[in-house]
């Protein structure tokens, strides 16, 4: 995206992203996305179910399988030394070290992602011995139960097998093995997802000290918002295969501007806020085989007009400050943030054809009863 | 080690087992097979001493002097003498000479085949799995055709082509019979020669059914995060397919292996039986053919002993590849 004036050097660039799955028909998970990842950052990528947010991380990494494949738009890793790598055209050895020395990744679900059948010490090493081969055994071997206690688990664990580990220790032990080579990037993909709250909040309390410490930054992908809201900086609200909104942490709590985002947000619950009311979203997501070519949201949004089934809205700057009512913000680029961008016609009273809606503007969504439009 | 001397204790159980139902079944069957045999052996070899007949009716339980509990005592103890008793169908050779003449046969190359097999297959199919929508992918059908074609009928057509049309392979036996046997180089030649059609027919018709339930289960550990992690996490492909894919791929084609590796004695029967091949199912059709009761029961006996032996060893294998089932064990 080229609107964001930013100060932070840019370590990751996703421009114009497609990824189809080949079936039949093509299913389009992800359609012409673009995303700016800043070092030292946390990015938040949030999403139902299906909307393209795991098909993302694993494009930027180069580990989608048939039928998944890459149909347009480039990622870009910006070396540390100022050095562009087009990561879409690595291949054999090239692509085999980039991983995980530049992009690192946890995947989704604890619990299977260590190999049953190894110990965590031959897990923990082979990443070593893979990407620097002239190592010693011994070296490795300390390395390993470094990198274990740094994350708070005791190195006499590396002999214990991955059965023998709770899930929080499992998780641990994946986030040491991330920074086994101390990457650029780390992608997370629903970190926390099988893990009670209590050790879910060690694990991002731990994840933030070691953010800190070694600079990487962290793409943090998931369905839960207000978690999203607590650590990042930034956050991009996914749906249907494209960023609907994007903008600060503080912005999206404070002055959603996406109907759809005002949806989430009041479907989860704020671990610090004050209560309120939730609600779900009703409706199901688009088939995602289709075009699209009108708004994605449109059929389950409660302040859709005639525009919003026959265009699709493009994603451009929110609305400045003297539009919504809450102070602050606007175009003003935030430190480590950028530009707050929305996809959304209700903010152009020239197509939408009114002002935008007094709900929308108060970033609340009552599915029913404030509806403005009927339905054809 | 607490795990280890569990299953040895269940092994001996189960051993207890089998030996106890193989003293009882001749004892249920109807009739008496001692007479049956003994009329056999008089066609055959002339006359019987009473210490023959004695001795048969110790073993299948018939002649009613002694009680069932004095009769079982007497049963073991010959068992641990390794007296079976004598062949009615090679008169007078005891049963256990027998044997020690045949089993090696079976062992050697019905055991030989079934573990190439199954190592090819397990190759194969994690290949294939692991390369999965490219050429490789015919591999599936074409074997498991060779599978589904009767065995007898696949071994005739290659005995047909290879032996009798080609001449590239003699057509039975285990071996140049104008040869002594022992560990000679003409003996072993021949004795290769001999085995490596059966060989290639017992391969050909069980390669299949490894190749398509590894195929079957690499395709599914690939999409286990951990393939996935290790793939990410830059190791070469070797050592993603090999020790993060296909070995836990592995795990449920290893308790078949187990079976089948019991197997190896009793499902050499049609083989040795279109080769006229020298080995234990090949005495046991001869066994079957003359109610040789001694014979019988000493194989069967020796078919039980060969199916927990591979399950005691595939499970002791099973420990060393899954860490998960150790884990009654302690440390």
């Amino acid at each position: 995206m080229g609107d964001h004036h930013d100060t932070g050097r840019p370590v990751l660039s996703v421009r114009g992203l497609r990824v189809d799955y080949q079936l039949d028909p093509p299913v389009h998970a992800v359609r012409d996305l673009s995303l700016v990842l800043r070092r030292g950052e946390v990015l938040g990528v949030a999403g139902e179910s299906g909307c393209g947010k795991s098909t993302l991380a694993y494009a930027v990494n180069r580990l989608l399988r048939p039928p998944a494949e890459v149909v347009g738009g480039s990622v870009v890793f910006h070396g540390p030394d100022g050095h562009d790598t087009d990561v879409l055209a690595l291949t054999g050895e090239a692509l085999r070290s980039f991983r995980w020395r530049r992009v690192a990744m946890v995947f989704q679900g604890a619990m299977n992602a260590l190999n049953p059948v190894l110990t965590i010490h031959t897990q923990l090493t082979d990443v070593l011995a893979a990407h620097e081969p002239g190592s010693r055994r011994r070296d490795r071997a300390r390395r390993c139960a470094e990198l274990l206690s740094l994350v708070g688990v005791h190195p006499d664990r590396a002999r214990s097998y991955p059965h023998e580990l709770s899930g929080g220790m499992r998780q641990r032990v994946m986030i040491a093995m991330a920074l086994a080579l101390n990457p650029d990037v780390l992608v997370m993909d629903e970190p926390t997802t099988a893990l009670d709250v209590v050790v879910q909040r060690d694990i991002l309390r731990e994840l933030g000290r070691l953010r800190e410490r070694f600079g990487f930054a962290l793409v943090l992908i998931t369905h839960d918002l207000s978690l999203l809201l607590e650590i990042s900086d930034r956050i991009a609200v996914m749906y249907a295969g494209r960023v609907v909104e994007e903008g600060t942490a503080t912005r999206l709590l404070t002055a959603p501007r996406h109907p759809y985002t005002t949806g989430l947000l009041g479907s989860f619950p704020s671990l610090t806020g004050p209560r309120q009311d939730m609600r779900g979203i009703p409706g199901q997501p688009p088939d995602l085989t289709q075009a699209l070519d009108h708004c994605a949201f449109h059929d389950r949004c409660p302040h859709r007009r005639d525009v919003c089934a026959h265009q699709r809205p493009p994603l451009g700057p929110a609305p400045a400050a003297g539009e919504h009512p809450t102070p602050g913000g606007g175009e003003h680029p935030t430190p480590g943030g950028g530009a707050h961008l929305v996809a959304c016609h209700a903010w152009h009273p020239d197509r939408y054809g009114a002002p935008a809606p007094t709900a929308l503007r108060h970033g609340t969504f009552r599915p029913t009863h404030t509806a403005e439009v009927v339905d054809p | 080690m607490r795990h280890l001397r569990r299953k040895l204790a269940f092994y001996l159980v189960a051993l207890w087992a089998a030996v106890t139902v193989n003293f009882l079944l001749p004892r249920l069957m109807p009739g008496d097979p001692v007479d049956a045999l003994l009329s056999r052996m008089q066609q055959t070899g002339g006359a019987v001493s009473p210490e023959a007949r004695q001795a048969l009716e110790v073993m299948l339980g018939s002649g009613g002097q002694e009680n069932l509990a004095a009769q079982y005592l007497t049963y073991l103890g010959n068992l641990l003498r390794g007296d079976f008793g004598v062949s009615a169908t090679y008169f007078p050779t005891p049963v256990s000479t027998v044997l020690t003449q045949s089993l090696p046969w079976t062992l050697v190359l019905v055991g030989l085949s079934t573990v190439v097999s199954f190592v090819l297959g397990v190759t194969l199919g994690a290949l294939v799995g692991w390369r999965r929508g490219r050429w490789s992918d015919a591999l599936v059908p074409a074997t498991t055709f060779l599978a589904a074609v009767p065995y007898f009928w696949l071994a005739l057509v290659l005995v047909f082509v290879f032996g009798a049309t080609l001449g590239l392979f003699p057509l039975t036996g285990g071996y140049d019979y104008g040869l002594e046997v022992g560990f000679s180089g003409p003996f072993l030649a021949s004795a290769l020669h001999h085995g490596l059609l059966p060989a290639i027919t017992i391969v050909l018709s069980s390669v299949g059914t490894w190749l398509l339930g590894m195929r079957n289960m690499t395709v599914s550990t690939m999409a286990e995060d951990y393939v996935l992690t290790a793939q990410a996490k830059g190791l070469r492909p070797r050592r993603v397919l090999v020790t993060y894919a296909a070995r836990n791929a592995v795990i449920p084609s290893l308790a078949s292996f187990a079976i089948s590796l019991g197997f190896v004695v009793s499902g050499s029967i049609v083989t040795e039986a279109v080769f006229s091949y020298p080995g234990i199912g090949f005495t046991l059709l001869q066994a079957v053919q003359n109610n040789d009761y001694p014979l019988m029961q000493a194989v069967f006996l020796v078919i039980t002993l060969a199916v927990l032996g591979a399950n005691l060893l595939v499970d002791l294998l099973h420990a060393v590849i899954d860490p998960r089932t150790r884990q009654t064990g302690g440390r």
